[in-house]
C-alpha cells in the first residue's frame, strides 16, 4: 500500500535533488531554471499528497496556482536568459559574476 | 597740568600718524617737520612739568583720564602718575628723542623709508611716554608692549636684510620669555590686591609680604618675593639683563640712531625705571634685591669684557650699554634707586651722544662699521672727534664728567650696602663686579676711540677720498648732547641723591639706606672731585685708559699676540660666553626637536596614523575579509542559504 509518507519522501528526495542541482551545477544556466521549476513540483507533490490525505480540495487549488506562475516565471526566465546570452555569448553561470565584492 | 599731560603723550602719536599714514602726501621734509615739532612741544612741556615739580613745588598727581573696562572690582584705567621720578624721565626721554629726531634728517638722508621710520621713533616717544607716565600696571604693561613692538619694527627696518630680520625676530622672542615673567608678576599683583593701581597697589604692600605663595607644589614662598622676582625677569628681557641680554647687541641690525634712541638711552632703561617705581615692593623682599643685584653684577663685569674683543662699532657700544645697565641694576639691588636713576639719566645722555657719534663716523665711512678698517679719523672729523671723547670720557667716569658722578656714586652706594653685614657673598660678588667693571670699561672704550680716530688710517683710498665731517643736523645733536654729557652731573648730584629730589616717588628702608649713609659725609660735588683722587675707582679708569693706549697706539702688535696666547679665553669670548648657542641651539633647537618629535610621533603617527586613518584602516581590512564571501556565483549563496536554514530548523527541533 503506498501511503502519505511514500509521497512525501519522493518529494523531498526531488527537492534535494534540485538543491543538489542548483549548487552541483555550474555550467549551465537552463539547467538551474529546471531545478527550479523541479523544486516547485516537489513542493507541489506535497500539497497534493496532504490534500489527498487530509480530504481538502485548497491544497490542489493551490497547485494550480502555483504551475501558472511557475509557467509564468519560466517564461520571464527564459526571456532573460536569451537577453543575457546575447548580451554575453554565454550563459555559463561560472562567468556570471559581476556581483563579486 | 592736566592738558599739559595729554598734549605731551599724544602730540608724538599724533604725528607717528599723520607721517606714517599721509607720508607719500607730505612728503619727507613734511614728514620730518612734523615729527619733530612734536616731540619739540612734548620736550618744551615736559621740561616746563620738570621745572613745576622741582623747582615751583608742584605736587605729586595722580590723575585717571579713562576709565577702560571695570570687572569684577577690578579697574582698569588710563591715568598719569606724575611725580618727580617721572618728570626726569620724561625729560630724559623727549630730549633724547628730540635730538634723534633731528640727526635722523642727517642720517637717514638717502633712505627709502625716510617718512616711516619717523613715523616710527615717534610712535616710540608716544609709547615711552606712556610707559613712564602711567599710573597702573595695566597701562605700564601697554607702554612696555608698545616700546617692545616698536624697537621690533626699528630692528627689521631694513627689512631685505636677513641678518636684520634674524635679529628682531630674537629681541621679540626673548623679550617673550621677559614679557612672560612681568605678566606672571602683574598677575600676582592683582591676585593678592584686586587691583592694578600704583598707589593701591603700594598701599597694599605690606599685607602682600605677610602672605605666602606655593610655586612648585609644596614649598612656600614669601608672595612678595615671587612677584618681585617675577616683575624683575620682565625688566630682564627688556633691560637685556643676563642671561637674557643676547637680543641687544644683535638689535644693532636697526639704524644707528634707533640704537642710539631706542637700545641705549631709552626703552632698555624701562627695566630699571620700573623697579625704581617698584620700590617699595622691592623693599619688602631682601630676596628679590638679592636676585637684582647678582644678575646685574654678572651683566655689568662680563658683559664689559665682551666690548674688548668686538671689532663691529656699534657692537662695542651696545656690550658697553649691557655693562652699564647691568651697572643700574646692581645699584637697584643695593637699594640705591635713586643711584640707579642718576647713572640712567647721565648714561641716557653720553650714550645716546657716543652711539650718535658712531653713527657719524659710519656715514662719513660709508656704512663701514669695522673698527679695523679705521684709524686717524680725527683730523676729518673735528666735531665728532671731541664729542665722541666727551661721551667716552663720562663712560669711563673721568672726574667732573656726569659719568664719573653717577658711577663713583653707584661704586660708592654699593660699597655702603646693606649687603656688607647680611650676606658677604654678594656684597663681594656685587662690589668686585663694579670696581673691576670700571677698568674693563674704560679698556674697551678707549680701545674703540683710538682705533676709530687716532693711529693709522687704515681705510682704502676710495673711502679716505670722500672723508668729511657730516652736516650740521648731525652735529649740533652731538653738540646739544655733548653738553649735559659733559657737566650735567655738577648740577644734579646733589639734589637727585642727597637732597631727596625723588621725594616719596622712591622707597628705601632706612637699615637698607646706604645713599644715604654717604650722605652725611657729602661735602658737594667739588669734594667728590677732589676725594676721587684717593678712591681706586679713578686709578681703575685711567688704568684702564691707559692700558687701551698702550695696546692699540703704542704696540698695535700687542693684542694679537695675546689673542694667541690666549686662544682659549679669547674662542669663549669672541663666542659671548656660547650664550646665543645656548638660545638658539640649547633652547631653540631643542624646542624644535621636541616640536619634531610630537608632530613625527604624536601627530602623523599616533593621531593620524593609528586613531583616523587606522579606523579607516580596520574597517577597510574587516570588510576585505568579508568581502570574500560575497563570490557572485548564485550557488554559493542557495548554498548558503540552505545551510542556514537546515541549521535553523535544526536548532528550533532540537530546542523543542
Amino acid at each position: 500500500m503506498i501511503g502519505l509518507q511514500h509521497y512525501l519522501t519522493l518529494s523531498a528526495m526531488l527537492f534535494v535533488l534540485s538543491i543538489a542541482g542548483i549548487i552541483v551545477n555550474r555550467r549551465n544556466l537552463i539547467l538551474l531554471l529546471m531545478c527550479i521549476e523541479l523544486m516547485l513540483l516537489a513542493v507541489n507533490f506535497n500539497f497534493i499528497a496532504f490534500s489527498r490525505y487530509l480530504g481538502d480540495a485548497t491544497g490542489q487549488v493551490f497547485v494550480f496556482f502555483i504551475l501558472t506562475v511557475a509557467a509564468a516565471e519560466a517564461a520571464i526566465g527564459l526571456a532573460i536568459l536569451v537577453v543575457l546570452f546575447r548580451n554575453r555569448r554565454s550563459i555559463n553561470v561560472q562567468e556570471l559574476n559581476t556581483m563579486k565584492g | 597740568m592736566y592738558n599739559y599731560y595729554l598734549v605731551i603723550v599724544l602730540a608724538p602719536l599724533l604725528a607717528a600718524v599723520i607721517a606714517g599714514l599721509f607720508g607719500r602726501r607730505i612728503g619727507r621734509s613734511g614728514a620730518h617737520s612734523i615729527t619733530i615739532f612734536a616731540v619739540a612741544v612734548s620736550t618744551a612741556l615736559s621740561f616746563y612739568v620738570l621745572y613745576q615739580m622741582y623747582w615751583a613745588g608742584a605736587q605729586t598727581e595722580n590723575i585717571s583720564v579713562y576709565t577702560w573696562a571695570v570687572t569684577d572690582g577690578l579697574r582698569m584705567e588710563v591715568g598719569f602718575l606724575v611725580d618727580r621720578l617721572t618728570a626726569l624721565m620724561m625729560a630724559v626721554v623727549t630730549f633724547v628723542s628730540l635730538m634723534v629726531h633731528v640727526y635722523t634728517i642727517g642720517y637717514m638722508h638717502d633712505d627709502d623709508g625716510y617718512q616711516r621710520f619717523f613715523s616710527y621713533i615717534s610712535l616710540f616717544t608716544f609709547s615711552m611716554l606712556m610707559l613712564v607716565m602711567s599710573n597702573n600696571f595695566l597701562q605700564l604693561f601697554f607702554g612696555w608692549e608698545a616700546v617692545g613692538l616698536v624697537s621690533y619694527l626699528l630692528i627689521g627696518f631694513w627689512f631685505k636684510r636677513e641678518s636684520a630680520i634674524f635679529a628682531n625676530l630674537k629681541a621679540f622672542l626673548v623679550n617673550r620669555v621677559g614679557d612672560f615673567g612681568f605678566i606672571l608678576g602683574i598677575s600676582g599683583v592683582v591676585m593678592f590686591t584686586n587691583s592694578l593701581d600704583y598707589a593701591e597697589v603700594f598701599s597694599q604692600a605690606d599685607a602682600i609680604a605677610g602672605q605666602s605663595i606655593e610655586v612648585f607644589g609644596g614649598s612656600p614662598w614669601n608672595a612678595m618675593t615671587v612677584i618681585c622676582i617675577l616683575l624683575f625677569i620682565g625688566a630682564m628681557g627688556k633691560s637685556a639683563q643676563a642671561p637674557l641680554h643676547v637680543w641687544l647687541p644683535d638689535s644693532m641690525e636697526g639704524p644707528t640712531p634707533i640704537s642710539a634712541l631706542i637700545h641705549a638711552a631709552t626703552m632698555v632703561t624701562a627695566g630699571i625705571f620700573m623697579v625704581a617705581r617698584m620700590s617699595p615692593l622691592y623693599e619688602l623682599s631682601v630676596t628679590a634685591l638679592g636676585v637684582v643685584i647678582v644678575i646685574g653684577a654678572i651683566t655689568a663685569f662680563f658683559m664689559g669684557l665682551l666690548g674688548i674683543v668686538q671689532n663691529d662699532i656699534k657692537r662695542v657700544i651696545a656690550y658697553s650699554t649691557l655693562s652699564q645697565l647691568g651697572y643700574m641694576t646692581v645699584a637697584l639691588g643695593a637699594s640705591a634707586y635713586s643711584a640707579a636713576i642718576f647713572h640712567l639719566m647721565t648714561h641716557a645722555f653720553f650714550k645716546a651722544l657716543l652711539f650718535l657719534a658712531a653713527g657719524s663716523v659710519i656715514i662719513a665711512m660709508h656704512h663701514e662699521q669695522d673698527i679695523r678698517k679705521m684709524g686717524g679719523v680725527r683730523k676729518y672729523m673735528p666735531w665728532t672727534y671731541i664729542t665722541a671723547l666727551i661721551g667716552s670720557l663720562a663712560l669711563i667716569g673721568f672726574p667732573g664728567t656726569s659719568g664719573f658722578f653717577s658711577k663713583d656714586l653707584l661704586i660708592d652706594a654699593v660699597k655702603h650696602s646693606h649687603w656688607h653685614e647680611t650676606d658677604q657673598l654678594i656684597y663681594w660678588i656685587a662690589y668686585l663686579s663694579v670696581l673691576l667693571g670700571v677698568f674693563v670699561t674704560a679698556l674697551y672704550s678707549f680701545r674703540m676711540f683710538f682705533l676709530v680716530f687716532h693711529g693709522k688710517e687704515r681705510m682704502d683710498a676710495e673711502t679716505k677720498s670722500h672723508l668729511h665731517e657730516s652736516p650740521w643736523v648731525v652735529t649740533v645733536p652731538l653738540v646739544l648732547l655733548a653738553i649735559p654729557s659733559a657737566i650735567i652731573g655738577w648740577y644734579t648730584v646733589t639734589p637727585v641723591l642727597f637732597e631727596g629730589y625723588f621725594g616719596d616717588a622712591i622707597a628705601v628702608d632706612a637699615s637698607r639706606n646706604a645713599l644715604a649713609e654717604i650722605g652725611r659725609e657729602w661735602h658737594g660735588s667739588r669734594a667728590l672731585l677732589i676725594h676721587s683722587v684717593r678712591t681706586p675707582v679713578l686709578w681703575l679708569a685711567l688704568a684702564g685708559a691707559a692700558t687701551a693706549w698702550f695696546l692699540y697706539l703704542k704696540r698695535p702688535d700687542i693684542p694679537e699676540t695675546i689673542k694667541n696666547k690666549v686662544e682659549g679665553l679669547y674662542n669663549v669670548l669672541d663666542r659671548k660666553y656660547y650664550f646665543d648657542d645656548l638660545w638658539i641651539k640649547g633652547f631653540g633647537g631643542g624646542g624644535r626637536r621636541i616640536g619634531t618629535f610630537l608632530w613625527q610621533k604624536g601627530d602623523e603617527l599616533l593621531i593620524d596614523g593609528a586613531m583616523v586613518n587606522g579606523t579607516a584602516n580596520a574597517v577597510a581590512r574587516l570588510a576585505g575579509i568579508m568581502r570574500q564571501l560575497q563570490t557572485g556565483y548564485l550557488y554559493t549563496y542557495a548554498f548558503a542559504m540552505i545551510i542556514g536554514l537546515t541549521a535553523l530548523l535544526g536548532w528550533l527541533t532540537w530546542l523543542k
